[in-house]
C-alpha cells in the first residue's frame, strides 16, 4: 500500500502589502450613519404605520377624536412654534412644559434629599424601620390626586400644592429603595470598615453611599416618573399654568386636537427626564456600580 | 515562661439566637510568636473561620481572651489585619484607591500624603500589582482581586495578619503561584501571620507550625503539628522531602481518619 508523495512546491515569496489599506473616504461617518438608522428608523416605521391606521379610522368626517391631518390643519402654530408668548396663559407649548417642569424640579429635589435620608435612616437601623416602614407602605399606596385636596387645604395656593403633591408621590420609592440598598450593603464591606476602624462619617461617604448608589437611583428614577405622571393631573385641578392645565383648558375650548399636541410633549418630555436620571446613575457610580 | 505575641487563651464563642445557644468554639488556647506562620485546618464547619474573626475582633469572645502584644483584643483594627476569602475591595475604587483608603487611614498624620502615596504604591509593588493600579477590581481577575487585599492587608502594617482562605476561590495555578508570592513576602517583611485553610498541601508548605481543629460544635484543638522545614522553601524540592511527606500523613490522618464523622 502506497499513499501519494506530498508534493511542496518550491516556496514562492509571497508578495505582501505591509501597508496601511488606503484610508477610506467617510468610513467611520457611514458606519455612525447606518448605527444611528438602525435605531431610528424601526420606530419611525411604527409611528408611520400608526399614523396611516389613525388616519384611515378617523377620516375627516367624524367628529370624535381628530385625524392626524386635521391636527395639522388645527393646531399647526402649536407645533411649529413653541415658544411664542402673547401674553397670560395664550403660550407656546414650551413655556408650559417648562413651568411643570419647574415644579417638578423643585418638588423631586426636596423628595430626593428627603428620600435618601429617611431611606438610610430605615435601612440603617432596626426601631426606624419597624417603627416607619409599616407606615411608608400604607401612605405610599395612596393615589397621587387623593393627596390634593389635603394639600391645598393645608397651603389654600396653588403652587406650594402642586409641589407637595410632587413630593409625596416621588418620595416612597426613593425611601424604600433607598433603604433596601443600605441593608443590602455586603457584610465584606462592613468589615473592611470595621478592621480599618472608619468613623460613622467616613463610613457613610466611603462605603454606605457608594454601595447603595445604583439603589438610590433606581428609586430616583421611578420617582421622577411618578412626579411628572402628578404635576400633569394636579394641574389640571389647580389651574393657572403648567402644562396640564393648558390640557384641561384646550378640553374646555374643545381643542381637542391641542391636546394631541400636548400629550406629544408630555410623553417626551417624560421620557427624557427619565433618561437624564438613568444617566446621571451612570456617571455617579462610574458604570461599574454592581459587581 | 515569657508570653507569647500572639495569645489565644482559653477562648470560647457561643451564640445565641432567640432560644437556642449554640457552643461553636470551645475551650481553644494557641500561643503563636512574632513572625511565626501558623495554619489553622479543620473540616468546614469547625469554627475555624470564627476563630479567626475573633482574632479579628469582628466576633466578641464569650469566655477567655485573645492577647496581642500584652493588649486584649476587644474590637476589630488595623494592626490585625484580614485578607478576605472573597477579597472584599470596593469595587466603586481602582485598585490604588482601595489601598490608599487604607493607608490614609491608618497613616492619617503620620506620614504626609506623597509618603502615604508611595507607600501605597510600594506595597502593590510587593505583590505585583503596579501594572494594574487604575483598572477595578471588576476588570481583574481572582487571582489579582486576592493579590490586591493582600497588598492592603500588608500596607496597614498589622502586628498580625489575619488570612482567611485566602487561596479557597482560586484555581490551583493560581493558587499556587500566589502561595509562593505569600511566602516570599513573609520571608521578606517577617510578619506573624495566622491563616485558615482547608488545603493539606498548603498548609504544610506554607506554615512553621499547624493547628489541626476538630470538628464542631464545641470544636477546639485537636493537635498541634510543627512543620521543620528550612526557609524559603521551593514546592519543587520540599514534595519529596521525608519531613513535608511526615508532615502531610499526619495532616490527613488527624483529618480523614481520627475524626471521620
Amino acid at each position: 500500500m502506497s499513499f501519494p508523495k506530498p508534493e511542496f512546491s518550491a516556496s514562492e515569496p509571497i508578495a505582501m502589502d505591509l501597508r496601511d489599506p488606503p484610508p477610506r473616504p467617510f468610513a467611520g461617518l457611514i458606519r455612525h450613519a447606518s448605527a444611528t438608522a438602525a435605531a431610528v428608523l424601526p420606530p419611525a416605521f411604527t409611528l408611520l404605520v400608526l399614523m396611516t391606521v389613525w388616519q384611515l379610522l378617523c377620516g375627516d368626517s367624524y367628529e370624535g377624536l381628530p385625524s392626524p391631518t386635521r391636527i395639522w390643519a388645527e393646531s399647526r402654530e402649536l407645533i411649529v412654534d413653541p415658544f411664542f408668548d402673547r401674553g397670560g396663559v395664550d403660550k407656546g407649548l414650551f413655556w408650559h412644559i417648562a413651568t411643570s417642569l419647574k415644579r417638578v424640579a423643585l418638588g423631586f429635589a426636596i423628595s430626593a434629599v428627603c428620600g435618601v435620608l429617611l431611606g438610610v435612616l430605615i435601612g440603617a437601623n432596626r426601631w426606624a424601620h419597624r417603627g416607619l416602614d409599616p407606615i411608608f407602605q400604607v401612605l405610599r399606596t395612596v393615589p397621587p390626586l387623593a393627596w390634593l385636596p389635603i394639600s391645598l387645604a393645608a397651603f389654600h395656593e396653588a403652587n406650594p400644592s402642586a409641589l407637595f403633591v410632587i413630593f409625596v408621590t416621588s418620595i416612597w420609592p426613593i425611601i424604600i429603595n433607598t433603604a433596601v440598598g443600605v441593608r443590602n450593603i455586603p457584610d465584606d464591606y462592613v468589615n473592611v470598615a470595621r478592621v480599618l476602624r472608619l468613623s460613622p462619617v467616613e463610613y457613610f461617604f466611603k462605603i454606605l453611599l457608594p454601595a447603595t448608589t445604583p439603589y438610590i437611583f433606581t428609586g430616583l428614577r421611578i420617582g421622577v416618573g411618578m412626579s411628572w405622571l402628578a404635576i400633569v393631573a394636579s394641574e389640571m385641578l389647580l389651574g393657572g399654568v403648567g402644562v396640564g392645565f393648558f390640557i384641561w383648558d384646550q378640553y374646555n375650548a374643545s381643542r381637542i386636537s391641542d391636546i394631541v399636541v400636548a400629550l406629544a410633549w408630555v410623553g417626551l418630555t417624560g421620557f427624557f427626564l427619565d433618561r437624564i436620571v438613568a444617566f446621571a446613575g451612570r456617571i455617579v457610580s462610574r458604570g461599574n456600580a454592581l459587581s | 515562661m515569657a508570653k507569647a505575641y500572639l495569645s489565644i487563651e482559653a477562648v470560647g464563642v457561643t451564640f445565641q439566637k432567640g432560644a437556642s445557644r449554640s457552643e461553636v468554639l470551645h475551650d481553644i488556647n494557641l500561643q503563636v510568636d512574632q513572625g511565626e506562620f501558623v495554619s489553622i485546618i479543620g473540616h468546614s464547619g469547625c469554627g475555624k473561620s470564627t476563630l479567626l474573626n475573633v482574632v479579628a475582633g469582628l466576633i466578641p469572645v464569650t469566655t477567655g481572651a485573645v492577647i496581642l502584644d500584652r493588649e486584649a483584643v476587644e474590637a476589630p483594627g488595623p494592626e490585625r489585619a484580614v485578607v478576605f476569602q472573597n477579597h472584599s475591595l470596593l469595587p466603586w475604587l481602582s485598585v490604588q484607591e482601595n489601598v490608599r483608603l487604607a493607608v490614609d487611614k491608618v497613616f492619617a498624620g503620620k506620614k504626609s500624603a506623597a509618603e502615604r502615596r508611595d507607600w501605597t504604591l510600594h506595597n502593590l509593588d510587593l505583590v505585583k500589582m503596579t501594572q494594574a493600579r487604575d483598572k477595578r477590581p471588576s476588570e481583574i481577575s481572582g487571582g489579582m482581586k486576592q493579590r490586591v487585599g493582600i497588598a492592603r492587608a500588608l500596607a496597614m502594617q498589622p502586628k498580625v495578619l489575619l488570612l482567611d482562605e485566602p487561596f479557597g476561590a482560586l484555581d490551583a495555578l493560581t493558587r499556587a503561584h500566589l502561595q509562593d508570592s505569600v511566602m516570599e513576602i513573609q520571608t521578606a517583611l517577617k510578619n506573624t501571620v495566622l491563616m485558615i485553610t482547608h488545603d493539606v498541601d498548603e498548609a504544610v508548605l506554607l506554615s512553621d507550625r499547624i493547628v489541626m481543629m476538630t470538628n464542631g460544635p464545641r470544636a477546639g484543638v485537636g493537635q498541634i503539628l510543627a512543620v521543620d522545614l528550612a526557609r524559603p522553601r521551593d514546592r519543587l524540592a520540599v514534595a519529596g522531602n521525608p519531613t513535608y511527606i511526615a508532615g502531610r500523613a499526619s495532616v490527613i490522618e488527624f483529618l480523614y481518619a481520627r475524626r471521620a464523622a
